[in-house]
Order: C-alpha cells, then sequence, then structure tokens
C-alpha cells in the first residue's frame, strides 16, 4: 500500500462526507469541533463514514475507535497513524 | 311456552303500556273522544275503562281545545295526564292550549310551572282517511320550542316510549303512525321504558345514510333490503325523537358513509327533512360527497283513491331510486 | 330524454368554430338531431368518441375561447385547463324544441363540481385537484376519484425527486395532514418503560468486534427484531383501523421513521421484520436509508408498514411520545441509550438503559395491550443472543 499523506487522508474524508451529505460546504468545516454538530449525521451515516474510509483507504475501524474520530483533525490523526502502522 | 318473547301489534303494546302507567302512578289519567267506552278510535285503549273506572278513562266533548286546555290544568296541578287527539289534524283546534300554554307556561312563569302532560294523536296516511284525517304534522309540532316530539316506529318504542313521556316535566307530543297500529311482532315480555333521547342506526351500512322516523322506518328498512341486493349498503336510521334533534347520531353515520337521503311522510317544503338537511349542511358539509336528497308527500292534500295516496306518500320504489341517484349507480 | 348516441362529429380538435355552428350529430329518442356550439372558440379535446351512448348532461368535448393558450399536447384535458375552457355543448339542447335556447347549466360548467368531502380528502392526500381529468372523472368529481387520483400518483411517481423546495413543501404538507388527522381522530394513549440494555449493548459489541465494517450491526438492529416480535405477541397493536373497526394485520411490516436530509421524514417499511435475520435486516435498513436519502422509494414501501417505529435517541433525548400514522394504530419510540443508576438487587449499579414508549390508538387497544407489549420487548432485549 503506498503510504498516504494526511493531506490525502483529509481528502478522503471529506470526499466521503460529500457522498453522504451533499448540501455540505468542506471548507466550511470546522477541523477541531464535533463533525457530527456540524454535519446532521446519524449513526447510519456515520456507519456509512466509516465504510467508505475503509473502501479508500483500505483500513478497517473498529467500534471502539469510532470516538477517536468525532473531529476532522482527530479523524485525520487516527488514520494516519493507522496508515503508517500498516506499512 | 314461550320464553320471554311475546307476539303481540304495535296497539296492543300501546295498550300495555297506558295500562301499566296507570297502574303504576296514580295520577296517571287517560282523556279524549272515544277513549272510554268506545275503547280509542284506533281501539289502543280497549279495556281500559272496565279496569281504571270513569275517573281516569275519561271520554271527552269533540271539543280539543277544550279537553287539551284541561289536560293542562290537571298537569298544572299535579297529575300526569295523557290526552288523546283522534287525529293529528284535528290537533289543530287545539294548537293554541299546545303551543300559547302548554309549550310556554314553564318560560313565562319564570320557571315556577310545569306541564308535564302527554298528547298521544294518530298520523300519517295509508288508511284511506282522506284530506282531513291523514297528514304528518310530525314537522310542525318538532317546530316548536318548549315541548318534545317522538315518534315511536316500533313495538319496543309503543311499548316503552310514554312512561318516560310521563317523567319529562314538560309536554310531550307522541305521534302514533295509524298504518303501524295494525304492525305485528315478537316484543320482550319484559319490555319496559326505552329512552326518548337518541336516534337509533336500525341498520348498519357502509355507502348511504338513510335517515326517517315513524311510519317510513319500515318501508326505508325495505329499501335498504333492496339496494343490498343491488350491491349498496345502506343505513337506517331511526330519529325517535323529533325534537330535540339528536344530530350526532346521523352525523356519525355520515362521517362513514358520506352520503344522505331524508325520507319524510311530511310535505317536502319547510319539512322535518329540511331541517336535518339543514343541519348536515351547517355541521357536516365538508362530510358530503354528494347532494343530499329527500323523499317526502306530495305537496298536495292527501287524496282518498288508494293509488292516487299510495302515490303521494314515500315508497320503497322512490326511496331505492334516491339512493342510487346518490350513489350514482344507475340500475 | 334521458340519453342520446353520438352518431357524428361535425369538427375535430383545432377547429375553429362559431356560436350556433353544428358540430355533432346525436341519436334520441326523436330522431337524429344537430348539437350546436354556444361558444366561439376552438375545439381543443373531443371528450365522447362517435358512437358511444352517454347520458344527457355529459360533457361532450371542451373548447378553447379566444386568446387561451393552447393546452400540452399530453395533458390537454387536465381540469387545470378546463379551467379555462368551456364545455362545448350538453345534450340537454339537443331537443328540437329547444333548439336555439342555449343549455341552462345550474352550475357554471367551468367551475368543477367537487363534492366538499372529496375536496376535504383532496387536502388531506395531497392531491391537486387541478390536475385531475375530467375525461377521467366525469363532471363531478367524488371521494373516489379522489382515492383513484391519490393511488395513480404513487404508482406514477415511485422515484421521489430528492433536493426540491417544491418537493419539500409537498412532503410538509402531507406530514401536516397525516398528523393533523391523527391527533383528531386518534385518540392516542401513552406508556413508557425504561430497559435494561445492557445485555443487548455487550452484546452487540462483541458482535460487531467480530465482524469487518461492512457487516456491523447499528444498535438499532436488535432492538427492531425484537419490538418486531414482541408485536407478533400484541397484535391489537399492529395493523389498521378503518372505517370504524380495527384490522390486524399477520405480518409485520415496521415502518421506519427515516428524517430526510433538509428536513421532513418517512416511515417506509421493512417487510416481514419479524421473520428476518438481524443481518437481513442491517441490509434491509441500508438499503432503504440509501433509497430514502437518493430518493427512489417505491409505492408499497409508503403504503404498508402496519406499525411505526421512531428512534429518535439518536438526536440524545431520552423518549418519544409519537404520533400515530393513520390509519396505523400504534408507533414504538426509542430514546438515547446511556448510563443511568439502576437498583439490581438491591444496590445501585450503573447500567445502559433507554426508555422505550409507545403511543398507541385507544380504539384499537387497551393500556393493557400497550404495557403487556413494551414489557415483552424489554424481556427480548435481556437475550440478545435469542434475536436471531
Amino acid at each position: 500500500m503506498t503510504p498516504r499523506s494526511r493531506e490525502e487522508i483529509r481528502q478522503a474524508i471529506v470526499d466521503a462526507l460529500g457522498g453522504i451529505a451533499p448540501e455540505i460546504d468542506p471548507g466550511s468545516i470546522a477541523a477541531d469541533l464535533p463533525l457530527r454538530e456540524q454535519i446532521d449525521m446519524d449513526s447510519f451515516d456515520f456507519l456509512n463514514l466509516i465504510i467508505r474510509v475503509h473502501e479508500i483507504l483500505g483500513i478497517d475501524i473498529p467500534e471502539q475507535d469510532y470516538a477517536k474520530l468525532v473531529t476532522l483533525n482527530g479523524a485525520v490523526e487516527y488514520l494516519a497513524r493507522r496508515c503508517a502502522a500498516q506499512q | 311456552m314461550m320464553e320471554d318473547r311475546i307476539r303481540t301489534t304495535y296497539r296492543k303494546a300501546l295498550n300495555m303500556a297506558l295500562r301499566e302507567a296507570m297502574q303504576r302512578d296514580q295520577r296517571v289519567f287517560l282523556m279524549g273522544e272515544d277513549v272510554g267506552r268506545y275503547g280509542g278510535s284506533f281501539a289502543v285503549s280497549k279495556g281500559l275503562l272496565d279496569e281504571f273506572g270513569e275517573e281516569r278513562v275519561r271520554d271527552t266533548p269533540l271539543s280539543e281545545s277544550g279537553f287539551v286546555g284541561a289536560g293542562i290544568g290537571a298537569a298544572l296541578n299535579g297529575m300526569l295526564p295523557i290526552v288523546e287527539i283522534m287525529t293529528c289534524n284535528f290537533s289543530l283546534l287545539a294548537l293554541d292550549q299546545i303551543l300559547n300554554n302548554a309549550a310556554t307556561l314553564r318560560y313565562m312563569s319564570g320557571g315556577q310551572l310545569s306541564v308535564p302532560l302527554v298528547i298521544r294523536m294518530a298520523s300519517g296516511a295509508g288508511l284511506q282517511l282522506a284530506g282531513q284525517h291523514s297528514h304528518s304534522f310530525e314537522g310542525w309540532y318538532a317546530n316548536i320550542p318548549g315541548i318534545r316530539v317522538v315518534t315511536p316506529a316500533t313495538l319496543e318504542d309503543a311499548r316503552g316510549m310514554l312512561w318516560t313521556a310521563l317523567m319529562d316535566p314538560d309536554p310531550v307530543i307522541i305521534f302514533e303512525n295509524m298504518p303501524l297500529y295494525n304492525l305485528e311482532g315478537e316484543l320482550a315480555a319484559d319490555a319496559g321504558p326505552v329512552d326518548i333521547d337518541r336516534a337509533l342506526v336500525r341498520r348498519s351500512g357502509e355507502e348511504i345514510t338513510l335517515v326517517t322516523y315513524g311510519g317510513s322506518l319500515h318501508k326505508t328498512l325495505q329499501a335498504a333490503e333492496r339496494l343490498g341486493d343491488e350491491g349498496v349498503s345502506a343505513e337506517v336510521i331511526d330519529l325517535r325523537t323529533l325534537r330535540p334533534l339528536d344530530m350526532a347520531t346521523v352525523l356519525s353515520s355520515l362521517e362513514k358513509t358520506h352520503r344522505l337521503v331524508v325520507v319524510d311522510e311530511g310535505w317536502k317544503s319547510g319539512s322535518l327533512a329540511a331541517e336535518v338537511m339543514a343541519r348536515v349542511m351547517e355541521q357536516a358539509f365538508y362530510e358530503l360527497d354528494a347532494p343530499i336528497e329527500r323523499v317526502c308527500s306530495v305537496e298536495v292534500p292527501m287524496p282518498y283513491a288508494r293509488h292516487l295516496e299510495q302515490a303521494a306518500i314515500p315508497q320503497v320504489d322512490a326511496i331505492c331510486a334516491a339512493a342510487l341517484r346518490t350513489v350514482k349507480r344507475h340500475v | 330524454m334521458e340519453a342520446g348516441t353520438l352518431v357524428e362529429w361535425l369538427v375535430r380538435p383545432g377547429d375553429e368554430v362559431k356560436r350556433g355552428q353544428v358540430v355533432a350529430v346525436v341519436e334520441t329518442q326523436k330522431g337524429a338531431v344537430d348539437v350546436e356550439i354556444w361558444e366561439t372558440g376552438t375545439v381543443d379535446q373531443i371528450l365522447v368518441e362517435s358512437g358511444r351512448k352517454v347520458p344527457v348532461g355529459e360533457l361532450l368535448a371542451l373548447l378553447r375561447t379566444a386568446g387561451e393558450p393552447v393546452a400540452g399536447a399530453q395533458d390537454i384535458s387536465g381540469l387545470q385547463e378546463a379551467a379555462g375552457v368551456e364545455a362545448a355543448s350538453v345534450l340537454s339542447g339537443a331537443s328540437p324544441s329547444r333548439a336555439g335556447i342555449p343549455p341552462v347549466s345550474r352550475i357554471s360548467p367551468v367551475r368543477p363540481r367537487v363534492s366538499p368531502s372529496a375536496r376535504k380528502l383532496a387536502e388531506e392526500l395531497g392531491v391537486e385537484i387541478a390536475s385531475l381529468s375530467v375525461a377521467e372523472t366525469g363532471a363531478e368529481i367524488s371521494r373516489a376519484d379522489i382515492e383513484r387520483a391519490a393511488q395513480a400518483a404513487m404508482k406514477a411517481q415511485p422515484a421521489i425527486q430528492p433536493a426540491s423546495s417544491d418537493w419539500q413543501s409537498q412532503m410538509r404538507k402531507a406530514i401536516a395532514a397525516a398528523m393533523a388527522r391523527s391527533k383528531r381522530e386518534i385518540p392516542h394513549y401513552y406508556l413508557a418503560t425504561d430497559i435494561d440494555m445492557s445485555a443487548v449493548s455487550a452484546w452487540l459489541s462483541s458482535e460487531n468486534l467480530k465482524r469487518n465494517v461492512t457487516r456491523r450491526l447499528l444498535p438499532v438492529i436488535p432492538c427492531m427484531k425484537a419490538l418486531a416480535l414482541a408485536l407478533r405477541e400484541v397484535p391489537e397493536l399492529n395493523g389498521f383501523w378503518i372505517d370504524g373497526a380495527f384490522r390486524s394485520s399477520a405480518a409485520v411490516h415496521l415502518g421506519m421513521a427515516i428524517s430526510m436530509r433538509g428536513g421532513g421524514l418517512v416511515a417506509p417499511a421493512i417487510h416481514d421484520a419479524d421473520k428476518k435475520s438481524l443481518d437481513q435486516l442491517m441490509a434491509d435498513l441500508r438499503d432503504l436509508i440509501t433509497r430514502v436519502r437518493g430518493g427512489r422509494l417505491r409505492s408499497s414501501e409508503m403504503n404498508d408498514p402496519t406499525v411505526t417505529f421512531t428512534n429518535l435517541g439518536e438526536q440524545g433525548v431520552d423518549g418519544v411520545f409519537g404520533v400515530i400514522y393513520p390509519p396505523q394504530v400504534a408507533i414504538i419510540g426509542l430514546g438515547k441509550t446511556s448510563e443511568k443508576p439502576w437498583v439490581d438487587q438491591g444496590a445501585v449499579v450503573a447500567r445502559k438503559v433507554a426508555t422505550a414508549t409507545l403511543a398507541a390508538d385507544h380504539r384499537a387497544s387497551d393500556g393493557h395491550s400497550g404495557g403487556l407489549f413494551l414489557a415483552t420487548l424489554g424481556k427480548l432485549l435481556q437475550e440478545p443472543e435469542r434475536l436471531r
């Protein structure tokens, strides 16, 4: 697997969010605020986000780690670590 | 032995009701033309003179205004009189007493006076009694505030309405449909007083509501049966009490069927049917899925000739036709 | 004369006609009669073909008067258009003795005769009366016409166009009508009970740990299964109140209240929820939500639910007392699952607890049945491994 830059990971998440909530403007997402407060997402949307990220990045996120993906920055950090660990 | 139902007639049911009322309360007495020795012009009070004596079964002169007035006086003084008027056409002679005295005294005395009077009168066509003995003035009387108007159409109501009417502190008029006197059927042996407040669904159905009272009930029920054969499910409501009208029963039926035909042996203009229609327009306009129709008597004095008399009053064919027009199914 | 046979049309759609011109020939009991037109204009549409016998008063054709725009070729017959066209003629003018006297219509032909009840029903079902075709409804529009139109609209539009503000406002109207009707007609009663969710949460965590992310179950899935099973025990809550009587449903089609992005909600059915495995339920729910959000619902999914389930716990609410979607007779709500003090054998312990609620139609069931249902639901959720 090719290494992923943080920017690539951020873009993957934003793309996934765009598929779930097409009405949002990616530029308006505050990176340090919880995503579910900014984007009207329910547990199904969140699961879809995890699945899409999984599809793009090939990373399986266990349920107990969901809390680490609350904010955009948190998600980028977490996924960058997981990508690095897979190398 | 029959368990607890007896075979009887409308006439006998009325007789039972009179007898029971007189046995039950000493204040009750019967008064009218030919009610004693002759046994009532329609034989309703047969046997009562022998049983209760001349004091309580009183033959009167041909003077409707006089004896209805006497009844009002007796009622004012604590009695429970039952006054029989031979036909409702003759009751017009006593209309002054009924309207200006019986119906108004409670109001004009500021509630100090009560007139617990019951007036029984026969109405309706079908016996070839012609233009001065066979009309239906139920709707006229139902226009008068201060009285209650009831129309027993079944054996149960013939048996049960009288006592409840006597217990009403205000005047009650009981209309007995003449052709119904010979109506035969079964009645519970222990049948007794019935309420005189509510209309009753006599046959339940889904597609159209047929509202009627008195003598037309049975024709309307026959019409509903025939409509059923033609695939139209009709509900039949017997109003029973024409004043005050129980519109709640009519409206709740209309919420289901959305269609209405009113059958009323009175003349069409300004009839009770017109009142029912007007109230439906006021209270349930948005429930209606078709214009309301009514089947009433032709606006002529009641003819004597049998075929003309039958042609002048509501019949099963006309009720069916009106119902079918209303549900838009042509035969 | 009650009916006549239209023998021949002397004009065709598009023809200019003048007042007094003979436009058709009708065979009556009195012989063939010429039908004259009473307005000048253009024939817009022929509604009765030649050879057909029709009752007096039947609409024969539509006429466009001068200055009116030409209607679209396909939907020309709509009453919306009819509002601006005149009935060409009615047969009542066909009697020779009355020829020359314009037919008198008691009500202006431009105003559709909609029964009051039909008008009210149209409002409730969101049917545009103006969109009905005169050719189908006839001159008078009754409840039956509105019901047919509502059904046709449902079939004709299996795909809902997403993100249309017009559609949003239609949905708002539909919700408003259904909810207002519910509160007007349905005597609701409400019950609530706290359910210990510890067992089901623990079971779900361990189950999901074994599963790849694409196969994980949402917490709502075991709840759906449990309540579908509980409904089998209490059939008075599963079915419809129609025409003054309750009709229970043997099948449990669970209507899932799903909110739409940008507002509004729908509650389409997961069919036979009581008979499906948890994996199947998850697959069905995923499919359903995806199609709701993408606007591709099927009409059967909209019409079939026998009961509704609303899971507002997602938004952090403790409990939800729902409004029943008529003609259903119950709506079940589930609040959020959170840790709460719970007394177990005399000791206060922290447990995962959620409040389950029931709003039910008192005409169809009584509080006793409702209570029995919530108790059964609670019991089933204590043994999650059996919810397969």
